[in-house]
């Protein structure tokens, strides 16, 4: 029989050596052609000619980036509200129905959301363009006589922004819902609560980890979201992404830098803020792509 | 009672329609005779996919994103499969550095990785240039390499591999003949993801393509930009199947990995 000793040596080197060379290349990989090319371009906020905070300094008074920043905040709360009120719904309808019914809505979506951004917002100008489906349908119907201006307005940017990040609220709310001790509205309902008692009582109350978990995605990623408002919005809907875009068009770097860094540090501040919400994180864990 | 059960029917299926049915009716429009976007569709015909088969340019974008995808998945799930068997055995601040550094891209803003690769890519001369979008699309698509890989290596039996090792295997054979087939559909998962990634991607695109390397959404948005041709709803529509399929996949084999796993 082969001494224990003998077996933990090679057993002990690979456990130790290993991990560091494993990692290496991918760690490596990640600096040179993404880490330092982001940390170099952000710096030319501050180093720009010489080092320097007057970039930052001078956002304060900036009508333009007050009034971008306004908007994408602005745009990135109707939309959280919006996903929020249509997304619980669903969720909530998906942990209630039997399990076929439940894959069905499961597919439904899911379809959107592995459809790229682009041919989402595509098939919104097709919608909402003067000749598009809704006004056809509105003509058609007598409601009015002249095609309405859909595309390239606010109302445009909200609508396909909800239909684009829905699922991130209907993900992690449906899967709280899912792993939600059943009994405990039954018990409810038992002990006499109305249905409205128990859910606004019971079940909303138990799902808000799940909540937190949408409503952080879906503001996170309308904060910085470019392709969806570039393509349905209007002059009024220019948002911070599109003001970085255009500045480094005009190859204004140091400004478009210092607007990066705002968009990021915004980003992790609410990234950071909710993490520490109980339960947060675990729901997080468990939502696919 | 009733009438509030009514209501909250009639929301989530409303909802439901809201989420599926643009997507149904850019599919059904690619399949317009029309020679314009018009509803209804006056007859069904594949002029469009006719017209996209037929454009040399469409068809070469569509070969540049099907290659970077391609060297994209290989990139990926290599690095991204040696990581994430490193990082289940670090510890610590390191193990935190490294997985910050992986997990990044899913949470900067893609506008602001995008400006930041194209600064650093203008100076190395990879604008315009297939090598600069699969190294770009690589850094974008590792974290879900990472993650499905390393949710297989959660639900691994740790004393298989020490079985293997203490019986006199060498740390690759155990590699090959334990760990490996063990993750694969992680890894293959992993590696689905990253074809997606880079296949969808656009923002980085706008800035990386140039003219020498129009990968389809940027050929897509470039179009959209003029005019709202059918071919795009052809476009579109194909690549909905090919992604549907894909995730589709990813998706079933994943559910049937934790089945497995209990």
């Amino acid at each position: 029989m082969i001494p224990a000793a003998a077996v933990a040596v090679p057993v002990r080197r690979t456990v130790t050596l290993a991990p560091v060379l494993l990692v290496a290349p991918l760690v490596a990989f990640m600096l040179i052609f993404y880490a330092l090319p982001l940390a170099a371009m952000l710096s030319r906020s501050v180093s720009d000619p010489t080092w320097t905070l007057e970039n930052y300094r001078r956002l304060a008074g900036d009508t333009v980036f007050l009034r971008v920043f306004w908007t994408t905040l602005r745009t990135a709360l109707a939309v959280t509200i919006g996903a929020l009120l249509l997304g619980y719904p669903v969720a909530l309808a998906m942990s209630r129905l039997r399990r076929t019914a439940a894959g069905v809505v499961l597919i439904i979506v899911l379809l959107p959301f592995w459809t790229s951004v682009l041919v989402r917002s595509y098939a919104w100008m097709v919608l909402l363009g003067r000749k598009g489906l809704i006004n056809e349908v509105l003509i058609a119907t007598g409601l009015t006589d002249t095609p309405l201006k859909l595309l390239n307005t606010s109302l445009a940017v909200h609508v396909a922004m909800i239909h684009i990040l829905l699922p991130y609220m209907i993900l992690p709310i449906a899967s709280v819902l899912r792993q939600m001790d059943e009994a405990l509205p039954r018990a409810a309902a038992g002990l006499g609560a109305p249905p409205w008692n128990v859910f606004a009582r019971v079940t909303l109350p138990l799902s808000m980890p799940g909540v937190a978990a949408g409503v952080l995605l879906v503001f996170v990623l309308s904060l910085g979201f470019y392709i969806t408002p570039a393509l349905v919005g209007g002059p009024r809907d220019f948002m911070l992404s599109m003001l970085i875009a255009q500045q480094v068009d005009l190859l204004n770097w140091p400004y478009a830098a210092c607007l990066s860094a705002t968009l990021l540090a915004a980003t992790l501040l609410i990234i950071a803020v909710f993490q520490y919400l109980p339960g947060v994180r675990d729901v997080l864990k468990t939502v696919p792509r | 009672m009733n009438i509030g059960r009514f209501w909250f029917t009639t929301l989530w299926v409303f909802v439901l329609l809201f989420l599926a049915l643009p997507i149904v009716i850019v599919a059904l429009l690619s399949f317009s005779s029309a020679s314009y976007l018009t509803f209804p569709p006056p007859a069904f015909g594949l002029r469009w996919y006719e017209a996209y088969l037929g454009s040399r340019e469409w068809l070469a974008s569509t070969w540049l994103s099907l290659g970077v995808a391609g060297c994209v998945v290989v990139l990926a799930t290599t690095l991204g499969t040696l990581a994430a068997l490193g990082l289940t055995r670090l510890r610590g601040a390191t193990r935190a550095a490294v997985a910050a550094l992986i997990v990044s891209p899913l949470i900067v803003p893609g506008i602001i990785a995008a400006i930041g690769i194209y600064y650093a890519f203008s100076r190395y001369r990879l604008v315009g240039t297939p090598i600069g979008l699969v190294l770009a699309h690589t850094c974008l698509a590792v974290p879900f390499v990472v993650t499905s890989v390393s949710a297989s290596l959660a639900g691994l039996d740790r004393r298989l591999e020490q079985a293997a090792l203490g019986l006199g295997a060498t740390p690759w054979g155990t590699f090959r003949q334990v760990t490996l087939p063990l993750i694969s559909p992680g890894v293959l998962v992993g590696a689905l993801f990253a074809f997606i990634t880079s296949f969808d991607e656009l923002i980085v695109a706008l800035f990386l393509s140039g003219s020498g390397a129009v990968t389809l959404p940027r050929r897509m948005w470039d179009d959209l930009r003029f005019e709202i041709d059918p071919t795009i709803a052809a476009v579109s529509t194909l690549t909905i199947l090919l992604t549907a399929a894909i995730l589709g996949g990813a998706h079933l084999m994943r559910r049937r990995g934790l089945f497995a796993e209990r």
